[in-house]
């Protein structure tokens, strides 16, 4: 599937990002900010355009940059980009068993985390800043504040449902 | 003297006028907080109304103001009406009719929707009343709550750029810096380091490009007050940044913010827009000979780059790993340019300090903590959320008073103050003044102000060992003694928490810690330890429980959970074992049901299934 995608990658459209932020070495991080965006992770092919394209860079140094920051991945992500907070406040309240209820619920675990028809992806997030709501979970960037194993549950159902339709 | 071409006076009273144009204001919280409870959809059937005005009587129109953060996330969604001296809180959509139909045109207060005083029972009508926000005094977050955050004319009204416009005309800028200095005020980002100071070894190195940097990173879990001001006073923040910028000779800045914040980003790219195109941003600022462009730098989510030279690497696009000091920012920092590093909330004070005068701060606080300070108060307290109050005031009145006590009458065990990097403090610590000197004496810090309760059911080991994992995971690499030290710490406290460990291990784990913290070049790998080495101090007994008794005295650690039924208790139902997922438990019909320790796994499935509470956990 990766390869299928990496096949798909459209250097136009990335040149065109890259020419935004003027090929810039220090807009690195906003340009894979963006090519991320783009194709819901970061190809291989398309950190290595970038590396020789803009000066200074080597494809080595953006792949260095790419591994440091944890909001980049070098493997697809779900549709739905499920983020459970397990900051401190959120630890506190539970998180963990609503970490495992959706690891239960899609059958994702330790190194699978995007389910195999590429619909959910799980992420555990140290802190999204919404702690007086603890715990939280953020799918596609909308809150959902106090979560509860069941709660999530159902969130999970209804997405799927609204998908089968 | 400088002549400007804009007079904020005058500003100032246009907008009054335009403001009294507005009726009656109903403020509706869109902080993240209420977004994720649904103020957007009150605000929209308050907008229906709205359009109904000739029911009002004493006004001619009604305005919704979606403003910032109130601080009081958990009772969200909150809407205010100051005319009306009212706060409701937990408003759904649904309550906006009957708010609108019997107090704003009737009069009659909505009683259900006040919040209820969690000790007396009493509703309580105003917010400055309800005990969460009556001891707080606001410096930073003054206007979060009040204002609507997109608006430019809403933040003039609350004295926006005045006192910008004050430093130009004056065009003194170590006039300037004598006042940050005079005020007393202190990193608000964790380190404490004084502002004033700061200021003045940047500007010793005026004459060439120079910059400015808002440390927006706010990595610590369990804070968000940055975000809380970006969100809802941006403005506040850009006239803090422009005064430092005159203060120590930069005309460019950046404001580093993490991804993780995408509506403190958009509001903040509103707030420049505005602030250029009226010309207190830009080149040229109202006028004067003063040029300051502010740009935004979007994080990618990596905890050291709180740090503030990895925050430089990582703004020039490199990993965001530290840099040996000296040579420090304030000499060679930015694209190797002399550089000023504040945090969102140290800025935040800048404009109030600059208008009220350094003596109004430094009459608040303690002899060396002046000022106020923000606090993430979250946990297992009844009123969670953000809170600004006098340095020095006592952990007693934050988490009793302000926070309302522990939540379904539990007992308090701990508050970890400081995030990460912070240490715990005890029942002994509860009248201690909250400042950074006093905590630092008790081997904690006030950090960033993440203040999470723990109640007697939280498991302190696994706390550490939860902060242990956190730290392990964000250390970049660079210092051998933090990238290999806190995962050897971790791998113990792991060890401990599944009734493995040694006593051994507590020794190493001391050692460990002194050389993480002797090795390591930034704050990230020498504060590491605190949160083990601070429950290790007060909580020792813990600790030797889980080895040597293998027992988590707060049941929390599930490998050290033994449940057990109770013969006598026990009817023979066989629910329990139904119910049982791991068919560890046997037994026949009418007599006692045992369940077997060796296949136990320990979910608790049993205790729920029991209908004569005959099993155990112990």
């Amino acid at each position: 599937m990766t390869t299928e995608r990496q096949s798909q990658i459209n250097f136009h459209k990335i040149d065109e990002i890259m020419a935004s932020y003027e090929y810039k070495k220090s807009n690195l991080i906003a340009i894979l900010q963006q090519v991320q965006e783009l194709y819901t992770y970061l190809p291989e092919d398309a950190m290595t355009f970038i590396g020789t394209k803009i000066e200074g860079l080597s494809p080595a140094t953006v792949y260095g940059v790419a591994t440091f920051y944890a909001q980049f991945s070098l493997e697809p992500k779900g549709k739905y980009k499920i983020k459970v907070c397990d900051g401190t406040a959120c630890h506190v309240r539970g998180s963990m068993s609503v970490l495992n209820a959706v690891k239960t619920k899609l059958g994702l675990g330790e190194k699978r985390m995007t389910t195999e028809d590429g619909m959910f992806s799980l992420e555990i997030v140290s802190c999204l800043g919404a702690c007086g709501l603890a715990p939280v979970v953020v799918i596609n960037d909308k809150v959902y504040p106090q979560m509860t194993s069941d709660a999530i549950g159902i969130i999970i159902d209804t997405i799927i449902k609204e998908e089968s339709n | 003297m400088t002549e400007l071409n804009i007079d904020i006076q005058k500003e100032q009273e246009r907008v009054k006028q335009e403001m009294s144009k507005q009726g009656l204001r109903v403020l509706v919280c869109t902080g993240t907080g209420c977004i994720a409870n649904g103020s957007l959809k009150v605000i929209e059937k308050f907008k229906e109304l709205g359009v109904n005005v000739s029911a009002l009587t004493d006004y001619d129109k009604m305005t919704i103001v979606p403003t910032g953060c109130h601080g009081f996330c958990e009772q969200g969604v909150l809407v205010i009406i100051p005319v009306l001296h009212t706060a409701y809180v937990k408003v759904k959509e649904a309550d906006v009719q009957e708010i609108y139909d019997s107090h704003i045109v009737k009069g009659v207060p909505v009683e259900r929707l006040l919040y209820v005083d969690p000790n007396s029972g009493e509703h309580i009508y105003k917010s400055e009343e309800i005990n969460f926000y009556a001891k707080q005094v606001r410096t930073a977050l003054e206007n979060c709550g009040h204002i609507n955050a997109e608006c430019l004319d809403e933040a003039i009204s609350v004295h926006a750029y005045e006192a910008l416009s004050n430093i130009l005309k004056g065009n003194n800028p170590d006039k300037v810096i004598d006042e940050i200095e005079k005020s007393g005020l202190r990193g608000r980002g964790g380190g404490g380091f004084p502002t004033g100071t700061k200021w003045r070894f940047t500007a010793a190195n005026k004459g060439g490009k120079s910059y400015v940097v808002c440390n927006g990173d706010e990595g610590d879990p369990g804070a968000f007050m940055d975000r809380s001001v970006m969100e809802g006073d941006p403005h506040k923040l850009l006239e803090g940044m422009a005064i430092a910028g005159f203060a120590v000779g930069a005309d460019e800045a950046y404001i580093y913010v993490r991804a993780e914040y995408p509506l403190a980003i958009k509001r903040l790219k509103i707030a420049i827009e505005q602030a250029e195109k009226a010309g207190y941003l830009g080149k040229n600022i109202m006028g004067s000979d003063f040029s300051f462009t502010i740009h935004i730098k979007e994080g990618a989510g990596a905890f050291v780059c709180g740090e503030e030279t990895a925050l430089i690497a990582s703004i020039e696009g490199e990993r965001g790993m530290p840099r040996p000091k000296p040579p420090f920012p304030a000499n060679k920092g930015l694209f190797g340019r002399p550089t000023l590093i504040n945090n969102v909330e140290t800025l935040a004070n800048i404009p109030v300090i600059m208008r009220k005068g350094a003596d109004w701060f430094a009459q608040m606080g303690t002899e060396k903590s002046k000022g106020t300070k923000t606090f993430a108060l979250t946990g297992e307290v009844n009123n969670t959320g953000l809170i600004e109050v006098p340095m020095g005031t006592t952990l007693r009145e934050i988490i009793f008073d302000i926070g309302g006590g522990i939540r379904d009458g539990k007992k308090f065990k701990a508050a970890q103050i400081g995030g990460p990097s912070g240490g715990c403090l005890t029942e002994e610590h509860l009248d201690l003044p909250m400042d950074y000197d006093t905590l630092r004496s008790v081997g904690a810090m006030v950090g960033s102000g993440g203040l999470v309760v723990m109640a007697e059911d939280t498991c302190i080991v696994e706390v550490a060992r939860f902060f242990m994992n956190f730290t392990q995971h964000e250390s970049c690499g660079k210092c051998v003694p933090c990238r290999e030290g806190t995962k050897n710490m971790l791998k113990i406290l792991e060890r401990i928490v599944k009734g493995n460990g040694t006593m051994e291990d507590l020794d190493t784990l001391e050692e460990l810690a002194h050389a993480v913290n002797d090795g390591s070049l930034c704050g990230l790998g020498k504060t590491a330890p605190n949160p083990v080495l601070s429950t290790l101090k007060y909580f020792r007994d813990e600790y030797i429980a889980h080895i040597r008794d293998k027992k988590c005295p707060a049941g929390v650690c599930t490998a050290l959970k033994t449940y057990s039924i109770d013969p006598d208790l026990c009817k023979g139902c066989s629910k329990c074992a139904r119910n049982c997922p791991a068919h560890a438990i046997s037994g026949e019909l009418k007599s006692p049901f045992v369940i077997d320790q060796e296949k136990c796994i320990k979910c608790g499935a049993c205790i729920s299934a029991c209908p004569f509470k005959a099993i155990k956990q112990f």
